[in-house]
């Protein structure tokens, strides 16, 4: 990215909460955000055994809404997912009331334009209206697809600015949650409520991106301030920049978009072919579907893996991978687990090295380091089934 | 070369390097105020005893748990002997940088290389400007 002044930079709604709390801003995506507040060790290890509050209102929350508007007809549901699944490989009429889905948005040639979360909103007159989350860096990107494939048949509504979106990650999040939004514990993972909080509507779901329980909350603005300061001053939750959530994502396995995945990888090779269901595959109508099917049917050439580097270097982004002196893959995202308590790494393999336990050799600056193909996640995700 | 150091005296670099040179001998290692930007240090790697460095050569890298980050030589010289702890103990370049968190030692080639180096005095005015 090129040099931005700060000046240039948006900030989110909880800028001034970050400040106050110490943190360190950065630009990032476009928006000045926390990389860190006391360190990014500790903020992991206090997620991983208590709460931690992520400021990830950068990313591009969204409505879209059938052109006819909602119904309480199921029918309403099976259209405005049919208009998405012309664009995503995933089943999503198949979704039930409050239910949320991971998917990618597909390229015409099978690669991925990015992963995000649609959800169903679980309100049954609002059927022909889905609430979707795509990763901030190419929110405009995607909105444009949207907008210009699904013209004149469904209505996006965007919903960053003027809005709040927070994680609550960790153990402990459920129990400093279901104080302020009752019945939130009695979600199971992925799914969504609409709840009121002070007399301010917002929608929480169960999901995350740090391989913990916890929860996402998209609120307006002002509301959204207020219920950040008061969850912070909970002697349980910590602000957590975003050192730390890219540590946690890492260790529980999850893929960073532009990093562990881009428009030169379709969902095969970046082991995301879980996201296809059955239905999907039989009906082979998603974008690229031809070259995907192919890489499920024959096997991808690449593949993405866990990488335990065995020595105490970190194998960084860009880190060559070698067998026997021949280079045969990459690190796309590597660096140092606080949990793990040593380097963990993720990459891309040739499909016939891809196995765990695969002895590898890691170029770290040149010189050759032990590691070994690791099975994901490097650490046991607890989320609430 | 022909500057001694008959005692002990530490100059600092403004890539935040110390440098305590005695006899012709420079130890080398990052100051307390790079170890707190940095954060967690989980990796260091040390030069190899015999390897020769030009001043501003990489020297050594250190890694922590943000990122990587060059050392550059901050005098010439011959690398004489490096600290082997830091192999297994990383942490202490967080816990004492400016004593057992050392890197190398360098045998150095021309004393007067210390010239363009800070005092502590000047290293802790160029901190408050860099913050």
């Amino acid at each position: 990215m090129a040099d931005q002044t700060s000046d240039d930079l948006k900030k989110t709604a909880l800028h001034g909460l970050h400040v106050s709390l110490g943190g360190k801003m950065v630009p990032f995506a476009g928006y000045e955000m926390p990389v860190q507040f006391e360190g990014v060790k500790p903020e992991h290890l206090w997620t991983r055994e208590h709460a931690g509050l992520f400021d990830v209102s950068h990313m591009g929350p969204c409505f879209l809404t059938l052109a006819e508007g909602v119904s309480e007809d199921e029918e309403a549901h099976k259209k405005i997912a049919s208009l998405i699944e012309d664009l995503v490989p995933s089943a999503i009429s198949t979704l039930k009331p409050g239910q949320a889905r991971l998917t990618v948005l597909l390229n015409g040639q099978g690669g991925i334009m990015d992963d995000l979360i649609i959800t169903r909103l679980p309100d049954a007159r609002q059927n022909g209206r889905l609430y979707i989350v795509v990763n901030g860096a190419v929110k405009d990107q995607d909105w444009a697809v949207f907008e210009e494939k699904l013209a004149g048949r469904a209505v996006l509504e965007r919903a960053d600015e003027g809005h709040v979106l927070m994680a609550l990650q960790g153990p402990e999040a459920v129990d400093v949650l279901k104080s302020e939004i009752p019945g939130c514990d009695d979600l199971g993972f992925m799914r969504c409520m609409q709840a009121e909080w002070q007399g301010t509507a917002c929608t929480v779901s169960r999901c995350g991106y740090t391989g913990e329980d916890g929860f996402e909350i998209h609120i307006p603005a002002a509301a959204g301030e207020e219920l950040a300061a008061k969850l912070i001053r909970d002697e349980r939750v910590k602000p957590i920049g975003l050192g730390a959530r890219d540590s946690l994502r890492l260790e529980a396995g999850l893929c960073l978009y532009g990093h562990d995945m881009d428009q030169s990888r379709n969902p095969v090779e970046a082991d995301l072919q879980w996201v296809i269901q059955k239905s999907r595959r039989e009906r082979a109508d998603f974008p690229g579907a031809d070259a995907i099917l192919k890489a499920l049917a024959d096997g991808p050439a690449e593949k993405r893996v866990g990488i335990r580097p065995l020595e105490r270097a970190p194998a960084r982004e860009g880190t060559e991978i070698h067998v026997n002196g021949e280079k045969v893959g990459v690190i796309t995202s590597g660096g140092f687990g606080p949990t793990v308590e040593g380097p963990v790494a993720m990459g891309y393999v040739r499909a016939d090295l891809a196995k765990p336990g695969t002895q590898v050799e890691l170029m770290v600056r040149g010189k050759p380091r032990a590691g070994e193909v690791a099975a994901l996640p490097f650490v046991e995700q607890n989320y609430k089934r | 070369m022909t500057e001694q150091f008959t005692q002990q005296v530490t100059f600092y670099t403004e890539d935040h390097e110390w440098v305590t040179v005695h006899g012709d001998m420079a130890t080398v290692g990052i100051t307390k105020y790079a170890a707190e930007q940095l954060g967690d240090v989980v990796f260091v790697e040390t030069p190899e005893v015999g390897k020769t460095v030009k001043k501003g050569d990489d020297l050594a890298v250190v890694e922590s748990v943000k990122a990587a980050s060059d050392v550059y030589a901050p005098m010439s010289g011959e690398v004489v002997d490096t600290n082997g702890e830091l192999a297994d103990a990383p942490e202490k370049v967080n816990e004492h940088p400016e004593s057992e968190g050392w890197f190398c030692v360098i045998k150095f080639s021309d004393g007067a290389e210390t010239e363009g180096l800070m005092d502590k005095d000047a290293y802790f005015e160029f901190c408050k400007g860099e913050a």
